[in-house]
């Protein structure tokens, strides 16, 4: 793809984010995309693409009333809309549509019309994952993590410190889930979940949506808003079992995406202004800034320790407080590419001065799959 | 009322040698007969090479602790927590997700790298899953 040929020009959240008990899933898609088609200015019958996950496109094209010519239904996890950006940007440049709509929603917390997820006896996860007590997330994404911290030698206060910044980050957002300070002896001490993790360590749960209206960058101009640049993206997948990853020193996905991503945008790393890395649970920044070449994975806990990330140090992380701090509906990934999106815009409420370009990672599925698009806000 | 269940596996045409070997005290990988890879979970052909020309052959059953969690909530049906949910790293190479059982369920207890050996604990006629213990001596 060429580098800001494909620009984002319209992007919002759901009005409400958290507990929203008054709204369907499927509403939830609709509040965001009506809310992302007035930012960009929009008519609904101005969109030809649409890409969800989880929902298929039919379900959510039909209740909203789109007549598409290019459809992606990749749900591969919290990513996916890391890859529908990256597929819809192929789309445009490709003169298979216009204008495309991606959309996100969940009522991860209140559960109306949310579709079950559930693992048949006889997938490969079913016979060989399932038996052992495996039980959503928090059971499986934080196997990896002892093994990890033995190999780089990472300490629990170091991967602490990941909460701890990231409410620091929140509680400058007043859309933020959890604003209160917090300490590493708060993280360390707080409920038992599946050890080494702790409640503090793993992310929200919450009700929400987002969506994103992308065009090519040559009508970009005519739209409302600062057009934000679309200026490398990457992507792959390895395994939906876990315990089938080729290593937990790292991931293979976030290997592959992350270094396609830096190539195609012809960046270095410290040209990176701002830095999301989808934090499901506290140890994903540090897979993400060793995966996407950061810095070697034994210096991951200390840099993060040591401040650099927080406000105010030289790599603003996870800035909108993240999964831990700010809301997790199931699918991070959406609320990640906001955030990069307001940071670009220059209106983010924790905005880092003067940045240019922001490098928005996503991971889905536990480690199964990953996205990574890296913005600009200059051609 | 009945407690819930464990989650219990359904075999299919491609792993049923594996469900048949746990349940005659075999622990079975495949290797492959072209490129002599070992790997795990089972399927009729070599995921490193292609090759439908794969074996299934009886493990040591001797591997040491890759990793683990020790869950205390949400609890599967049929767990009690804490419970650690461990990855095993088999000698011949390939891993796979177990319990520890013989052993506290604590960190103290669970080193990681220890060794471990295969101990078959049987659900039902059709099914026996393979669980890890500290390996003796």
């Amino acid at each position: 793809m060429r580098r800001n040929s494909v620009a984002v020009v319209g992007a919002a959240e759901t009005t409400e984010l958290g507990v929203i008990p008054n709204m369907s899933q499927i509403q939830l898609h609709a509040d965001a995309a009506l809310n992302a088609i007035a930012d960009a200015g929009l008519k609904l019958s101005d969109i030809d693409g649409f890409a969800t996950a989880v929902e298929s496109p039919q379900q959510v094209c039909h209740y909203l009333g789109i007549k598409p010519t290019w459809v992606d239904g990749t749900s591969v996890g919290g990513c996916s809309f890391m890859l529908h950006v990256r597929h819809a940007a192929a789309a445009i440049e490709a003169g298979l549509c216009k204008t495309v709509l991606i959309t996100h929603a969940e009522s991860g917390k209140s559960m109306i019309g949310k579709l079950p997820r559930s693992i048949p006896a006889d997938s490969l996860q079913g016979q060989f994952e399932a038996p052992f007590g495996v039980y959503g997330p928090p059971s499986m994404f934080p196997i990896p993590v002892l093994r990890f911290m033995k190999t780089w030698g990472i300490t629990h206060e170091q991967i602490a410190m990941v909460a701890v910044v990231q409410r620091e980050w929140a509680a400058k957002n007043p859309r933020a889930m959890m604003k209160d300070p917090i300490t590493v002896a708060d993280v360390l001490n707080s409920r038992m979940i599946a050890y080494p993790f702790r409640l503090l360590q793993c992310c929200l749960v919450t009700d929400g949506g987002g969506a994103l209206i992308l065009t090519s960058t040559d009508r970009a101009k005519d739209f409302p808003r600062k057009p934000v640049y679309i200026l490398g993206t990457g992507e792959s997948v390895e395994t939906p079992m876990v315990s089938q990853m080729e290593t937990f020193n790292s991931s293979r996905a976030f290997k592959v995406a992350g270094p396609l991503a830096f190539k195609e945008a012809g960046i270095a790393h410290k040209d990176v202004d701002h830095l999301m890395i989808y934090d499901a649970f506290a140890h994903l920044p540090l897979y993400g800034l060793g995966d996407l070449g950061f810095m070697p994975y034994e210096e991951t806990g200390k840099f993060i320790a040591d401040g650099n990330t927080r406000p105010g140090g030289k790599l603003p992380l996870n800035t909108n407080g993240g999964g831990l701090s700010y809301m997790h509906s199931g699918m991070y990934g959406m609320y990640a590419l906001q955030e990069s999106v307001r940071q670009m815009r220059g209106i983010a409420p924790a905005q880092v001065k003067d940045a240019k370009i922001s490098v928005c990672h996503g991971v889905g599925g536990m480690f199964a799959a990953s996205g990574t698009i890296i913005f600009t806000n200059e051609k | 009322m009945a407690e819930a269940a464990r989650a219990k596996p359904k075999p299919t045409p491609e792993t049923q040698h594996f469900w048949d070997g746990t349940k005659a005290g075999e622990l079975r990988l495949q290797r492959c007969d072209a490129c002599s890879n070992v790997y795990f979970p089972p399927r009729p052909f070599c995921p490193s090479c292609a090759s439908r020309k794969v074996t299934a052959f009886k493990a040591s059953g001797k591997g040491k602790l890759y990793s683990y969690v020790i869950n205390h909530r949400p609890a599967a049906p049929g767990f009690t927590p804490p419970y650690a949910i461990a990855v095993v790293e088999l000698d011949e190479g390939p891993r796979m997700m177990s319990n520890i059982v013989d052993c506290p369920q604590t960190p103290e207890a669970l080193v990681l790298d220890m060794k471990l050996e295969v101990a078959f604990e049987k659900l039902d006629d059709k099914i026996t899953l393979p669980m890890f213990r500290p390996a003796k001596g």
